[in-house]
């Protein structure tokens, strides 16, 4: 009995233990809610003049960002910290949710952010306005992605532009027919690459999916990929559950993934980004891969720049969004990445002189099927009114999908 | 000042044991513990639609949702039965093994065994891991290990899956089955034997039972270990886990996440509460 007595604990004791941690939780919680709403205060400890942010940078030293992976490579990093002497630290995030996480930590002082959660970030108040002024080379930077819904907010621009792009279509020319145009190749006519298939393992690829539905069933009247009602949205939904069963791998963000499966052909054909075809086409020996953005068009980003509302060294972080988008920055982001630059100075500086006309750099008329990832909101936009799907749909739905 | 203070302590052993303790039991409570909580507590929360940041509103939707949702309960399942099949095949390749180290081999070989056991430990584990995709893609060590009996390797499948966890947490199960075979005292083998028991029955009726205690205590670590993965199943399959669930949403929903994380702490309490009863604690 006695020992029985002595195993456990005091009753009392742990009631008292649970009130003290229901006591911390509640003041904790109370310290979140405090925060955030006044977006529009200037970051403390900026410099007011170019001259005096690099004065201050100096001290700092650091800068400290989350990225898509490659977008501060040595190959220009190096370059901005012997300039400016702030060491660049990176942290690659996976999909855009993993990118409001880490920048929400307050670890960071800067971010690469997605349409997807650009809009996000502006309106939790987790990242400030910049001021153009301080940098000079914003005025290069092309008019038509400047003041866009997704790196703007009332007219005020939260950050820079870095570059846009298309998720292309990727195959192997050993296996799949070097002609292919189209995106039948993972969704209708996917079945003779049956768990072969790479897929974007992310809610946002629904879109991709609403893009294709788009192009062959237009009795579903799909406007913007990312403004589905019930029924687009359900259609989206079936398409990609069909698909499921065919996918050999689904690749979290995790580029080194699909590069391993694409060499072993464990994977040929798929959705990816053109970094992951430098890498593959340059590999030793090179895979004989080929990258299309196919007839029916494609999802893509426009990704910016943008300053964490409380960044610890948000002069280096000014001088950063500054150099990122100056014309020999920007030449070596777009040639590595595979990129169109957004400052049409770097044309005259890329390695391939051809890079700004391959990746159509200045031919608006191009990107008119390259629908940019962008939230999912509950307002559809147009005349349909509130009945869109949210993130929260979406997200749900792509843990269905994924079984 | 130091000597009354010592002499002051020794005078009072309660507030000596109370001094010691203080910073190891803070930290057990107040990091530990303290994080759990509001972990779980975080699980009767909101998300905003738009933002999804955190309303702190209390709701058992989350819980709703769970329930309601077939795929959840499927993962749930499809992990809980990963990690049984990973600890039982565990279980069955360590037992020869450890009895081996712990009754047969003589000394030197046992402390070469025990180093070739633990060393495995030292590497980091996405090493191991990532070595595990390279051997199981197509065209790697296993399908060129069985091409020639006309076979391939199990791929990126649950099968290679199964073969990459059982691998990773042996060690876990070899270690206190040596130890619980070990401690087994020469003499029960003798009575064993001169009371005309063959060498299975002597297996079956008394080194099983006086090794299940360190079986059990071995397969809270194979059990509880895969159960809480998340990297390798997301590495070799593309199957989802609790652990690649949660990873996947708690970025847009952690509430949910964070009510799902109820049910991996409820199989484990139902676990540890068996091996309790079966004495797996006292061979720990």
């Amino acid at each position: 009995m006695l020992e029985k007595h002595r195993r456990w604990m005091n009753p009392a004791a742990f009631a008292l233990l649970l009130v003290a941690l229901a006591f911390a939780a509640a003041s904790c919680g109370g310290d979140d809610d405090g925060d955030g709403g006044d977006e529009a205060t200037q970051i403390e400890g900026l410099g007011s003049t170019l001259d005096e942010i690099k004065e201050k940078a100096r001290q700092e030293g650091r800068v400290n960002l989350v990225v898509w992976a490659g977008y501060a490579d040595k190959s220009w990093a190096d370059q901005f910290a012997a300039d400016t002497g702030c060491q660049v630290n990176t942290k690659d995030g996976a999909s855009s949710d993993d990118m409001i996480d880490l920048i929400s930590t307050g670890e960071y002082d800067g971010v690469s952010a997605s349409g997807n959660a650009t809009v996000r970030l502006m309106e939790r108040g987790d990242v400030a306005p910049v001021d153009t002024d301080l940098i000079p080379n914003y005025a290069d930077v092309q008019e038509g992605i400047k003041n866009q819904s997704y790196n703007s907010k009332d007219g005020q621009p939260y950050g820079v532009p870095h570059g846009r792009g298309p998720n292309l279509l990727v195959f192997r020319t050993d296996v799949v027919p070097p002609a292919t145009n189209s995106w039948d190749v993972i969704w209708d006519k996917a079945d003779p690459y049956k768990g072969k298939l790479s897929i974007y393992d992310d809610s946002i690829f629904i879109a991709d999916a609403a893009v294709y539905l788009k192009a062959t069933q237009p009795d579903l009247n799909i406007t913007n990929p990312y403004e589905l009602d019930d029924k687009q949205f359900n259609a989206a939904v079936d398409l990609l559950e069909q698909q499921a069963p065919k996918v050999g791998e689904y690749w979290p963000g995790d580029v080194a993934k699909q590069v391993q499966s694409f060499t072993n052909k464990d994977s040929v054909v798929g959705t990816t980004w053109p970094y992951q075809v430098n890498l593959l086409q340059s590999a030793k020996p090179p895979v004989p891969v080929k990258a299309v953005k196919p007839k029916e068009g494609t999802t893509g980003w426009s990704d910016t720049w943008m300053i964490y509302s409380k960044a610890k060294h948000p002069n280096c972080m000014y001088l950063w969004m500054d150099y990122i988008i100056s014309p020999s920055a920007q030449a070596k982001v777009a040639e590595f990445f595979g990129e169109a630059p957004v400052n049409l100075g770097a044309c005259d500086l890329t390695k391939d002189k051809s890079h700004c006309d391959n990746f159509h750099a200045a031919d608006e008329s191009w990107w008119k099927d390259v629908y940019y990832w962008t939230t999912p909101t509950k307002d559809c936009g147009d005349d349909r009114g509130e009945v869109c799907k949210t993130q929260e749909d979406w997200k749900a739905a792509w843990t269905e999908i994924r079984g | 000042m130091g000597r009354r203070l010592s002499g002051f302590l020794f005078r009072h052993p309660r507030v000596r044991l109370g001094a010691l303790l203080a910073a190891p039991l803070g930290w057990l409570v107040v990091v530990y513990l303290g994080s759990l909580f509001v972990l779980l507590l975080a699980a009767f929360w909101q998300t905003d639609e738009f933002t999804s940041e955190i309303v702190h509103t209390f709701t058992l939707d989350n819980f709703r949702t769970l329930f309601e949702r077939d795929v959840y309960r499927e993962v749930a399942w499809r992990t809980i039965s990963m990690a049984a099949l990973v600890t039982l095949a565990d279980a069955v390749l360590a037992f020869p093994i450890a009895f081996y180290m712990a009754r047969v081999a003589s000394p030197r070989v046992r402390s070469l065994l025990v180093v070739a056991v633990v060393m495995p430990l030292w590497a980091s584990y996405l090493v191991k891991a990532y070595a595990w995709r390279t051997m199981l893609a197509t065209g790697g060590v296993l399908d060129w290990l069985l091409g020639p009996l006309g076979l391939s390797g199990p791929g990126y499948s649950m099968v290679g899956l199964w073969l990459v966890f059982t691998y990773l947490w042996l060690p876990f199960m070899i270690l206190p089955l040596y130890v619980g075979l070990e401690r087994i005292p020469e003499s029960v083998f003798e009575a064993s034997a001169d009371l005309g028991a063959r060498s299975f029955r002597t297996f079956s009726r008394i080194v099983l039972p006086l090794a299940l205690p360190a079986l059990v205590a071995g397969s809270i670590f194979t059990f509880s270990l895969t159960l809480g993965d998340y990297i390798a199943p997301g590495l070799i399959t593309s199957e989802q886990f609790i652990g690649t669930v949660i990873y996947s949403i708690r970025g847009q929903a952690l509430p949910l996440a964070a009510a799902y994380t109820f049910v991996p702490i409820a199989v484990m309490v139902v676990y540890l509460l068996l091996a309790r009863r079966l004495g797996a604690f006292e061979s720990l």
